[in-house]
């Protein structure tokens, strides 16, 4: 018997459908699956929006103070638990450079011993001089500041050059408190909690100091350079004479529209180049930091006593 | 997912964030950063699906967008989407295959470098472009490494599912 293969009796026949079958159980687990997946990244990206917009009170970033409450502990035992192991790491990572390392240190505390005893000189009758003309100043770093020493608990991602310390409005800290080590200027508070403060480092895009060099007096404002961990200082007019070496500290308030954040002489970093072109309007100065920021452990923040003038 | 996988998962999670925030963001090795939350979502998500990939990537975000006082919902977008797309592939193609967790964190670690600068730019922070992607490789190695330690330790929390073979009938 021929076989029909035409068109329109193929489409025209009965064809014996598949009853349609209800809902299944696996496609309501795909439909499930895209539903909430869906409102999770709906639901992040309104967190975003509203985090970003909001100011640092509002309600939002109360309840993220409240979460690094309760985190701080477990951050704090965590960082415990790991010192050991990264104080061996850094012991045997240290020896590497030691030998050179111990011969530039010898040198430069030659150099500086000898320094010291000028200083010292020149701070007596610094001391005598201002007692003599009933100086009224501004507060000085370190005198007229508590220390609040604390350990820095938290890292951010590597965008970012920002830590959490173990130490907040409770001990003192509010924003803007500057922070440093031992070694220099490390940064300021930019949110604060009870517990637990944000201190954003002198590396970050957002941060600028007035500054000035300590043996020229050239003014500038020191900020993040172009490689990681980098300085320069900018807005040194090419007039100033700023040399290879030479230490840059923190300048004070030099504007009134702009009251710097920092007390002055808090030591930054020494100039390692300057440069200049015909057409840039300022020196091009780089800077190496004093602090190392890669390994920062233990901060200081600096709590003033002494009420900060300010201009009318 | 029972409870009990749930509590671990939980757990695991929030140990994760713990030791990422406090020690692994100060890690830094030939410029590289390794990202133990990452990895350890990337297990879970292999091991337990997408929707609790999706979940718990979002929740262990939002705890690490907490702990450093982050953009709320930054982290947790990026991980809602890393737990999803590997608990898709683990749930697909990846299923009973070897090599499934280092081919994951691999290619997750990658996105999820070039997604976060894509989303810092987009909302006009920081996103220093050169230094990321000469660190992704170092950062891929690094994530790579941990992977093994983390894979078999998330194995031993949360054990396989059986996938039960569906029933074919033949025709005939």
């Amino acid at each position: 018997m021929p076989r029909n293969r035409s068109v329109s009796a193929v489409l025209g026949s009965s064809v014996p459908r598949p009853r349609p079958q209800p809902f299944s159980s696996r496609n309501r687990s795909a439909l499930r699956r895209r539903v909430v997946v869906a409102g999770l990244v709906v639901l992040a990206l309104i967190l975003i929006t509203i985090s970003f917009r909001e100011p640092t009170t509002g309600p939002l970033h109360g309840v993220q103070s409240t979460g690094a409450t309760v985190l701080r502990p477990f951050e704090v035992a965590a960082e415990r638990v790991a010192r050991p192991f990264r104080d061996v790491y850094g012991y045997f990572a240290g020896l590497v450079h030691v030998k050179r390392q111990n011969e530039e240190l010898k040198a430069e505390v030659n150099k500086l011993r000898q320094n010291a005893l000028l200083g010292e000189a020149a701070r007596a009758q610094n001391t005598r001089l201002r007692e003599q003309l009933h100086f009224i100043d501004s507060p000085l770093f370190p005198n007229d500041y508590t220390a609040v020493n604390t350990r820095i608990i938290g890292w951010r991602s590597e965008f970012d050059e920002r830590v959490v310390i173990a130490a907040g409005r409770d001990q003192g800290i509010h924003q803007e408190t500057p922070i440093v080590t031992s070694d220099g200027l490390v940064g300021s508070v930019t949110q604060v909690t009870g517990s637990a403060a944000l201190v954003t480092l002198l590396t970050d895009e957002s941060s600028a100091v007035q500054a000035r060099d300590r043996d020229t007096d050239a003014f500038g404002v020191v900020q993040h350079g172009q490689g990681e961990g980098s300085l320069i200082m900018d807005g040194v007019t090419k007039d100033k004479k700023v040399e290879k070496g030479q230490v840059i500290v923190t300048a004070g308030t030099r504007s009134k529209r702009y009251p710097s954040l920092f007390p002055p002489d808090i030591p930054i970093g020494f100039v390692t180049s300057v440069g200049q072109s015909d057409t840039a309007l300022y020196k091009q100065i780089q800077i190496q930091p004093y602090v190392d920021f890669t390994s920062l452990d233990a901060v200081t923040a600096l709590i003033t006593r002494k009420q900060t003038p300010k201009a009318p | 997912m029972t409870p009990a996988d749930g509590a671990k998962t939980a757990a695991l999670l929030f140990f994760a964030v713990v030791i990422q925030l406090s020690i692994m963001a100060q890690v830094t090795i030939l410029g590289g950063h390794p990202n133990l939350l990452l990895v350890a979502l990337v297990c879970v998500a292999l091991l337990r699906g997408s929707l609790v990939g999706a979940v718990a990537g979002f929740s262990a975000g939002l705890l690490a967008d907490t702990g450093v006082f982050g953009t709320l919902g930054f982290t947790a977008l990026l991980l809602t989407l890393a737990g999803y797309w590997t608990g898709r592939y683990g749930e697909t193609t990846g299923r009973d295959r070897a090599h499934a967790p280092l081919v994951s964190v691999a290619v997750i670690t990658i996105l999820y470098q070039i997604a976060a600068l894509v989303l810092r730019f987009m909302l006009g922070q920081n996103a220093p472009g050169s230094l990321i992607f000469s660190g992704l490789f170092p950062t891929v190695l690094l994530n790579l490494i941990l992977t093994i330690p983390v894979y078999a330790f998330t194995r031993r929390l949360l054990r396989p599912r059986d996938w039960t073979p569906r029933e074919v009938r033949l025709l005939g």
